[in-house]
């Protein structure tokens, strides 16, 4: 399991990859979900052209391990990874990456997803945007239902 | 005797503060420390933590508690 919180922009797919390499589950894992969350350059009808992630240190890593601990334990994961950003990030960014490995697909898709709704609902991090055209900043206020 | 408050968000920018420390005397519980930090009513909305937990207003808080308040987070 790897949990990491990133003031740098990062590549998912280079992070995989390099992960994979030293997957300690490599040749048993059967399958592996992945997902990643990128910046838009619009929301709720705005342009937008930057935002910054706030997260609170000591809390949000404790959080985001408890909640992909339990996905492991719940789905029998092999391992699961996860990074965030934090700091100002731009549009076509990527904010998160979330993969999960099993023996078999049903509980790696389950799980990705699972981490993910409870990353958006439990994991201390906020999104204060900077809009478009001197329109100025506003903070998100609520994340909308993954379903 | 302290307790150590944090503010997070938005909630840090209207309340203009971002740490807090109160005397734990006289504080019994979360509520509590929100009624010695703010004379404002407790918006329903806000989490809490503390010790970097979840916890509810009833949560009982002791000397040398971290206890922090924030709204509902947006992140991934």
């Amino acid at each position: 399991m790897y949990i990491d919180i990133r003031q740098q922009a990062f590549d998912p797919w280079q992070e995989l990859a390099a992960y994979r390499e030293r997957l300690p589950a490599a040749g048993r894992s059967g399958a592996c979900a992945v997902f990643v969350g990128t910046m838009r350059d619009y929301n709720e009808g705005d342009s937008v052209r930057s935002m910054v992630l706030e997260h609170y240190p000591g809390m949000t890593e404790q959080q985001l391990e408890k909640l992909v601990g339990a996905s492991c334990q719940t789905h029998d994961l092999m391992d699961a990874l996860v990074i965030h950003r934090i700091g100002e990030v731009t549009p076509g960014e990527d904010i998160v990456l979330v993969a999960a490995w099993s023996a078999h697909r049903g509980a790696a898709f389950d799980a990705c997803r699972e981490i993910m709704e409870a990353l958006k609902s439990t994991a201390p991090f906020w999104k204060k945007e900077t809009l478009a055209g001197d329109q100025g900043e506003r903070w998100v206020t609520r994340n909308t239902s993954g379903s | 005797m302290t307790i150590n408050v944090r503010f997070f968000a938005s909630l840090r920018e209207r309340l203009g503060l971002e740490r807090a420390e109160i005397s734990a005397e006289g504080v019994n519980d979360v509520r509590d420390v929100w009624q010695a930090v703010s004379d404002q009513p407790l918006d329903e909305e806000l989490l809490v933590a503390v010790n970097h937990n979840y916890a509810n207003l009833e949560k009982i808080v002791e000397d040398g508690d971290e206890v922090a308040f924030f709204p509902p987070v947006t992140g991934g």
